[in-house]
């Protein structure tokens, strides 16, 4: 297991650097100066300007930026965004809400998502199976930001249930109306995996010897035919947490959430090297080491998987 | 031969020293002659001809499910919507009077006006073709792509696999959309914005997903029984890897491409809606959809129709999709 950990581990060096210098690259060709953006498009005095560029690195060429990046990072020194803010505390103070965005997202997924997903699966071909799979498809045919606008006007602006727009603290109970919609589509995703599992996992022979043993139905469902359904349910999980990172720009847009999507976005357009490239490298982190925990539990789900 | 079924003398010739002790079987009881037998004509199997080949069976199970029935209907409406938008309307998308602002659905403008005063169906049924294409070739791109980079992997594995593995990887790791942004913004793509450009970059972040699959297909299909023929009746390597194990690794890439085009169409949308994808004078859903959000809360269905013809064209090919596979794959044909 150690091992295999540690080889997992060391694979994710080469993907690490892969992606920051890819990212790297792609923003420093990005047109733009953000050192005349500083002054607003007047003119700066040369030594100031020369000053600047030496400080964020920018008179080295691109090898030499990327490897003192790469050097500061191991010693936790993620670089200072152009408008002289620490990248550091701009990613502490974004962070934590994005991270609430997503645990409520991810929470909304996996649960409702495995509850219907089994319900429909233990009653394949039945009412509630039929609408729950053109709902699925509903959910996912239709576009995250539309879905977004939607509850937005509807539930927040309409109904009055929840705020339409989160405030600088992004609570938790602000964050819920965002969270559903990041996660719906996953939901929808989630539901369909676990359904074709447990279809496919409630005629084994294994599940009828618990049957045939005299366990009751919710504990066949529950330990027997959904432990072993999860697997694949688990994986995408795993792999959905990058993407919901992602999908964070969008719902974070929406609903005015100052997150790591909305920070990103706005380092985008500004062409801040650091602050892009330090997030993205903290997503790429995240999405390695989720894959890495979905490996593990594997083990846990299927005993008979070991790693040697 | 097992001693009961021995011939007994009368009917066949003697057999050795035991055939004393067998003579009281008659064959007769256990194999008629074949001309009495009634089950011929049911048992006769089909000698000459090909059998069905798994893409001539699943076409057979697949016309028939209404699920396919129903999306291929849509999706060939859709395509011709794209090809001819001028059958489907005769208003002028690009005429827009600001008298007609948010304006009501009147005779000949069923879904009204938005914004701007143009005619809301008249650009969404113009809005197709982008969208339609950004889909379709950034499907066939990805999938290109990643089957030939997922097969080499799969097929020569060891350091070849390693680093295609690694490459992927990192593409991987970055969201779709999160690349796509990024990407945008390079000079190259953002002074030449069109559908291809947007094509090229969801191609670029699409890629890995249809490699994995590719690698996880070929790497079962490579040592069948008919690919070691091939090999073994002279066929090089790398011929084999064409004639044989592609095209029978193809399956599982065409179920997940298909639910991707729809994808994809969702992704430029995203894109647009975004500010970095089409740009502004290209008329797509996804730029329809944009633009409206500004008036979302005086006039929702400004957004609403937009929004509808993009969810119906997504559900289509995920509805396509959800139906091809269960037609190529044996194990849900038989439960269904």
């Amino acid at each position: 297991m150690i091992s295999f950990v540690l080889k997992r581990f060391l694979q994710l060096i080469p993907v690490f650097i892969g992606a920051t210098l890819l990212v790297y690259f792609l923003v420093f060709a990005t047109p733009g100066d953000p050192i005349a953006a500083l002054s607003g498009g007047k003119p700066m005095s040369p030594a100031v300007e020369d000053a600047l560029r030496a400080q964020y690195n920018l008179d080295k060429p691109f090898w030499v930026q990327y490897g003192l990046y790469l050097k500061n990072l191991f010693t936790f020194d993620l670089g200072m965004s152009f408008s002289g803010q620490e990248v550091k505390d701009l990613l502490a103070r974004a962070f934590p809400v994005t991270a609430r965005l997503a645990v409520i997202a991810m929470a909304i997924e996996a649960v409702f998502g495995i509850i219907f997903g089994v319900i429909a699966g233990m009653r394949k071909g039945k009412i509630f199976d039929s609408t729950v799979l053109v709902l699925s498809l509903l959910v996912i045919a239709v576009p995250t930001f539309v879905l977004g606008f939607v509850l937005q006007v509807v539930v927040g602006v309409q109904l009055g249930w929840a705020k339409p727009t989160v405030s600088g603290q992004a609570t938790w109970g602000e964050l819920i109306l965002p969270g559903l919609v990041l996660g719906l589509v996953s939901f929808a995703y989630v539901l369909r995996l676990t359904r074709t599992s447990v279809i496919e996992n409630k005629t084994a022979d294994y599940v009828r010897t618990a049957t045939a043993k005299g366990l009751s139905r919710p504990r066949v469902i529950t330990v027997h035919i959904l432990r072993n359904s999860l697997i694949p349910v688990v994986t995408y999980l795993g792999a959905d947490l990058g993407a919901l990172m992602g999908g964070a720009i969008v719902t974070e847009g929406i609903f005015n959430v100052p997150g790591i999507g909305n920070l990103l976005f706005k380092a985008i357009r500004f062409g801040e090297t650091p602050t892009v490239v330090a997030i993205v490298g903290v997503l790429v982190i995240i999405f390695v080491v989720a894959n890495l925990v979905v490996d593990m539990l594997y083990a846990l789900l299927d005993p008979r998987i070991r790693y040697a | 031969m097992p001693e009961n079924l021995t011939p007994n003398p009368e009917a066949g010739a003697p057999r050795g020293k035991r055939e004393g002790k067998v003579s009281n079987y008659k064959i007769e009881h256990f194999v008629a002659p074949i001309s009495e037998t009634p089950l011929q004509g049911v048992d006769a199997v089909k000698e000459t001809g090909k059998p069905l080949s798994m893409w001539a069976e699943a076409w057979r199970s697949l016309r028939k499910r209404p699920l396919f029935i129903i999306s291929s209907i849509l999706i060939v409406a859709i395509i011709v919507v794209a090809a001819l938008p001028n059958l489907f309307t005769s208003v002028d998308p690009t005429h827009c009077v600001l008298e007609n602002s948010n304006g009501p659905a009147v005779s000949g403008h069923p879904m009204g006006y938005n914004f701007q005063g143009c005619d809301i169906y008249s650009r969404a049924i113009y809005g197709t073709r982008a969208s339609l294409m950004v889909g379709v070739f950034t499907t066939i791109l990805t999938v290109l792509l990643g089957t030939t980079i997922g097969a080499l992997a799969g097929y020569y594995g060891g350091w070849l696999d390693a680093v295609l593995a690694r490459l992927g990887d990192v593409f991987f790791a970055l969201p779709l959309i999160l690349g796509a942004i990024i990407m945008m913004q390079l000079p190259v793509f953002r002074d030449n914005k069109s559908p291809w450009t947007v094509i090229v970059t969801l191609a670029v972040f699409g890629w890995p997903q249809i490699a994995r699959i590719a690698r996880g297909a070929v790497i079962e299909v490579r040592n069948a029984d008919f690919v070691t023929a091939s090999r073994a009746l002279g066929l090089s390597r790398f011929k084999a890897l064409l004639r044989h194990v592609v095209p029978n690794s193809l399956a599982p890439i065409i179920v997940v491409s298909t639910v991707n085009l729809g994808v994809y169409i969702v992704a430029e949308a995203t894109l647009s809606f975004i500010g970095v994808g089409l740009p502004p004078d290209i008329m797509s859903w996804g730029n329809d959809i944009a633009s409206a959000q500004t008036q979302l809360r005086s006039n929702p269905m400004v957004l609403m129709w937009p929004a509808l013809f993009l969810s119906v064209t997504v559900l289509s090919f995920i509805m396509l999709g959800d139906a091809v596979r269960d037609a190529l794959d044996p194990k849900a044909r038989k439960g269904a």
